[in-house]
């Protein structure tokens, strides 16, 4: 039978806010255990939670970000279960009103087929605390500095059908939420965590199957993983004559394999009910303009921007301005470049592939924007050529050198572009090649092209490598056509 | 001296008749001498007290200070006091030292107040006769032959004020539990306008009800401790920025042309007939200077015990699931994994009460309960409240009981919840709605005292407090102490 894969994402994201939602801790990551946990985050008898107010106006920016309806009267809502991260016994959420209602995201796919993937909704709460299992001989410890971290959870609709469509959702979201400031998008921390629902369905049917959820997946590479496991997972069992349990799984990106955390049936009954100590919170339209007024640009807009102002393809286009640390790579070089169409192809070609080959970010690229602008800087004024400009990549990649021009000298990577000795060249080489052009003169148009080809090799070769392709071609041309 | 009020003692202290040493340690002798019958306090903080009253004496010596420097008083145990065991009545947290001080704890100290201990008090303040502390039950001082219950949950504070253990003692009230316990210990109690004061460090139990209060002898000092105790705090979302009045403004303001609503339905035949008798004198007294009375409906006032018994539960199911065992606070020993230990910590740190209620909330607040109990108590509190906004639109105070009799017996309401939740049956009303209520002393019955209650409009704590006075102007029914103190 032919399955269709429905997927819906529930994305957590922290907030970049100084201070934590209900309390005036610091949210820094990575400090000393417990070393940023207050009075009201240890929930100590009596302690009562004050909003803060820099989530909000994150959350309104994701919510104006994405064109969603951002809810004027929103609730605090207690979702009750007890863990020892969680300290007060319950999560302070928002349940049937959050902040921001719903709204659409346009995803690209690699076909060039765009797809608007519609967001539910988007509510704000507080992160838990970590339990480190790991170092304590036996016990648990509990480390509540992430306790009390703002974070919006993002539903989305059941609209993705693969593993690429959850993938590129999942990218555009950490662009838009990274180009906006909302939060940093650090996956390695947490700051960005992935919850996927997987379903499967006969092609052609309209009722949804059973899903399954896969939680805390906290990188773009381990989603497509599980999602494939998980498909996997659910044809074996429905070809197999079997059902699929509702249940809440647990994936291992390092083992690829997955199994069940709980299972409906064991499901909490989270009692939620409005939280007392916070007071509904009402906003008013102009406290949301003067949010709207200060939204940095978005990559949607970035894209159009860029193909308006450097005139590039659409595909270059959206591939640099998806994120704002590549999009502001890319305005940097080509400033200093001058031609705006080589540094994209720089930045989406080489310097892409080396980075996803490498496995590291942009922001963690050995090579700064500057450095890649300077060389894209002397291939366009033609101290080197394309491939002699790969060989200083390579070096100023590895972080030999921060000097372009040092390595272009060192290398012997500079062309000769003077005519006088490129033509006493080209007259050498020529002189040995009788044969060879007998049979270009009598080549018809279309094959002179090609035939001029062999005259390259033995030029290039007679000038070390040396030598400007563009000035020889045109030199032979005058020779030959002679 | 121990029966001077604070203003009393305040002019003393200033005029040097005594030192805040002398006042202290006259206090504390008497809380050695007599609370082992009464058992009004849970901790008597003897060092902390004589140094403060030190200091004090020190302050007024340099000519500072304020009218409170020097009071001895005494606070709730609901109130986190920085490096002070604060039990909140619960052997939960019979070893936990708070890191920091209440608002209004603060508040006190900034005053230059000098706090001898911390009171006695049904256990997360769920009861109404003191029963339910895990430091033993509370004796009301005006027991003769028969012990009898203080009233609660604010027992500790009420007793100990009219045990002239200290001159005024704060509390709370939820549902009734500064007003009864005033009213069955002779004593003038108030409970804010919800948002009033400060909650912070006060430790919850149902959020959206819980308001602290005064718990004195007179108006005057009710109205000395809320000008301390009142105002909005950044760290309380729910309390509200308005204006703190001078309470102590208005206390003698004629009452000539007061409208005060009487509702018919707290005037119903079960009424006792000596409770009604006082009630008709009580008006008789307040119309001879110039209050006019009417009757008034609050239609929906025989839905607010059981609304309030479903809310209350469902707040403090969640405000109470913090004493986990894990962070502070009673664990019980040798937990042999995560479940146990919580389990077993709660099992054996909460009293039975406690247990009650949280199961009750617990149960209102589950999948397939919730339409049905919760949102059903809420659309009740909304029609209790407007009965109430209705009524205030040509009154200006109501007039009702505070407690249907005086204090009655231990165990005396047998092993049925229902008949103790009835204490509150004229009180709980006005928590729903937000409202401040207070109960003065208003007669006796059979030799104890009993209450009457005063409901006013949001933020009109000052024509209460200014109704309350001209009553004990004119009556001395306040000054009534009970005989063996």
């Amino acid at each position: 039978m032919q399955w269709e894969t429905v997927i819906g994402l529930e994305v957590h994201v922290q907030l970049a806010t100084q201070s934590k939602i209900f309390s005036g801790s610091s949210t820094q990551f990575g400090s000393e255990p417990n070393t940023q946990a207050s009075l009201v985050d240890l929930a100590m008898p009596g302690t009562l939670p004050v909003p803060n107010e820099e989530a909000f106006r994150r959350a309104i920016m994701f919510g104006l970000a994405i064109g969603a309806d951002i809810n004027k009267r929103s609730v605090f809502d207690r979702k009750n279960y007890f863990y020892p991260d969680s300290p007060k016994g319950y999560q302070t959420t928002q349940l049937d009103h959050p902040i921001v209602g719903p709204g659409d995201i346009e995803i690209q796919l690699a076909n060039g087929m765009k797809k608007t993937i519609r967001i539910h909704h988007a509510h704000l709460e507080e992160d838990a605390g970590k339990s480190l299992h790991d170092d304590y001989h036996g016990m648990t410890g509990i480390d509540l500095n992430r306790a009390g971290t703002p974070l919006i959870e993002i539903v989305s609709e059941p609209d993705m059908n693969s593993s690429e469509e959850a993938v590129a959702f999942a990218k555009k979201l950490h662009s838009i939420i990274r180009s906006a400031g909302i939060g940093d998008g650090d996956m390695s921390q947490g700051s960005m965590r992935f919850d996927v629902n997987i379903s499967l369905r006969p092609k052609g049917e309209e009722k949804l199957g059973t899903r399954t959820e896969t939680k805390n997946l906290n990188s773009f590479r381990f989603m497509e993983k599980a999602i494939a496991h998980e498909v996997d997972r659910q044809i074996e069992i429905l070809e197999d004559g079997g059902t699929i349990a509702q249940e809440t799984r647990l994936y291992n990106g390092d083992k690829d394999i997955s199994r069940s955390m709980r299972s409906k049936e064991e499901a909490n009954d989270y009692r939620y009910f409005p939280c007392p100590d916070l007071l509904p919170v009402i906003i008013d339209d102009e406290y949301i303009e003067s949010i709207r007024a200060d939204l940095p640009e978005l990559p949607d807009a970035r894209a159009i921007r860029f193909v308006e102002q450097y005139k590039l393809s659409d595909y270059d286009a959206n591939f640099l301005a998806d994120d704002a640390e590549t999009a502001s790579f890319f305005e940097t070089s080509a400033k200093i470049s001058g031609d705006a169409k080589l540094s994209a192809n720089w930045v989406a070609g080489e310097l892409s592939a080396r980075l996803n080959s490498d496995e590291i970010t942009i922001q963690q690229c050995p090579i700064k924007a500057e450095l890649l602008g300077n060389l894209v800087l002397r291939i366009k004024d033609g101290t080197v050529s394309s491939s002699g400009a790969k060989k200083v990549f390579e070096v100023l990649w590895a972080k030999e050198s921060d000097d372009v021009d040092a390595v272009i000298d060192q290398q012997g990577l500079k062309q000769v572009s003077d005519t006088g000795a490129l033509e006493s060249i080209v007259d050498d080489v020529l002189a040995g090649m009788a044969d060879q052009i007998a049979q270009y003169q009598e080549a018809d148009d279309k094959k002179r092209k090609k035939l001029m080809g062999g005259f390259m090799g033995p030029l290039m070769k007679a000038s070390k490598g040396q030598g400007n392709p563009k000035l020889f071609n045109q030199i032979l041309a005058k020779k030959l056509n002679n | 001296m121990f029966n001077k009020t604070v203003k009393e003692l305040s002019l003393g202290l200033a005029q040097g008749e005594y030192s805040s040493v002398e006042l202290t340690q006259h206090y504390l002798d008497r809380i050695k001498e007599k609370d082992g019958a009464i058992n009004s306090f849970i901790t008597v903080t003897e060092e902390n007290a004589l140094n403060d009253a030190k200091a004090a004496d020190k302050t007024r010596a340099e000519g500072k200070g304020s009218e409170w420097t020097g009071i001895p008083f005494a606070h709730k145990d609901i109130f986190c006091t920085e490096g002070v065991k604060t039990t909140c009545g619960s052997k939960m947290l019979d070893n936990f030292i708070a890191p920091y001080d209440a608002t209004i704890v603060s508040n006190f100290k900034t005053a230059g107040a000098v706090c001898l201990g911390k009171t006695n008090m049904d256990e997360f303040a769920m009861g109404s006769s003191n029963e339910t502390s895990y430091f033993g039950k509370v004796i009301n001082p005006w027991s003769d032959k028969e012990q009898l219950v203080p009233g609660g949950s604010s027992g500790g504070s009420a007793a100990a004020v009219a045990a002239r253990l200290t001159p005024i003692a704060t509390a709370t009230d939820t549902g009734g539990s500064i007003r009864q316990p005033a009213s069955l210990c002779g004593l003038t109690g108030l409970k804010p306008t919800y948002g009033r004061v400060s909650r912070y460090g006060m430790i919850a139990f149902a959020s959206s009800l819980d308001q602290a209060g005064p718990m004195a002898r007179t108006a005057e000092d009710a109205a000395m401790m809320l000008n301390l105790m009142a105002g909005h705090d950044a760290k309380d979302s729910t309390s509200i920025i308005k204006d703190v009045p001078d309470y102590t403004a208005n206390l003698n303001d004629s009452i000539d042309g007061l409208r005060i609503g009487l509702p018919k339905e707290f005037f119903n035949e079960h009424l006792s007939p000596e409770l009604q008798s006082i009630l008709q004198d009580s008006i008789k007294q307040l119309e001879s200077q110039g209050a006019t009375f009417k009757e008034i409906s609050l239609p929906h006032s025989h839905l607010s015990v059981p609304a309030y018994y479903v809310i209350a539960p469902a707040e403090c199911s969640a405000n109470l699931s913090r004493f986990d065992g894990v962070r502070y606070g009673y664990r019980c020993k040798d937990p042999k994994d995560l479940m146990d230990l919580y389990q077993r910590s709660r099992t054996e740190g909460f009293g039975d009460e406690v247990k009650r209620r949280i199961l009750i909330g617990a149960y209102a607040l589950s999948a397939g309960y919730y339409d049905a109990y919760y949102n059903k108590a809420q659309q009740v509190r909304r029609l209790i409240k407007n009965d109430f906004v209705t009524a205030f639109e040509d009154i200006d105070v109501i007039l009702s009981p505070t407690s249907p009799s005086p204090a009655f017996g231990f165990d005396s309401k047998g092993d049925d919840p229902v008949k103790m939740y009835l204490e509150d049956i004229f009180t709980i009303s006005t928590n729903l709605a937000g409202l401040p209520g207070m109960s003065l002393p208003a007669g006796m019955i059979n030799g104890l005292p009993i209450g009457m209650q005063l409901i006013g409009n949001y933020f009109e704590e000052s024509k209460l407090l200014n109704v309350a006075h001209r009553f004990q102007t004119a009556t001395d029914w306040h000054t009534l102490a009970p005989k063996n103190i």
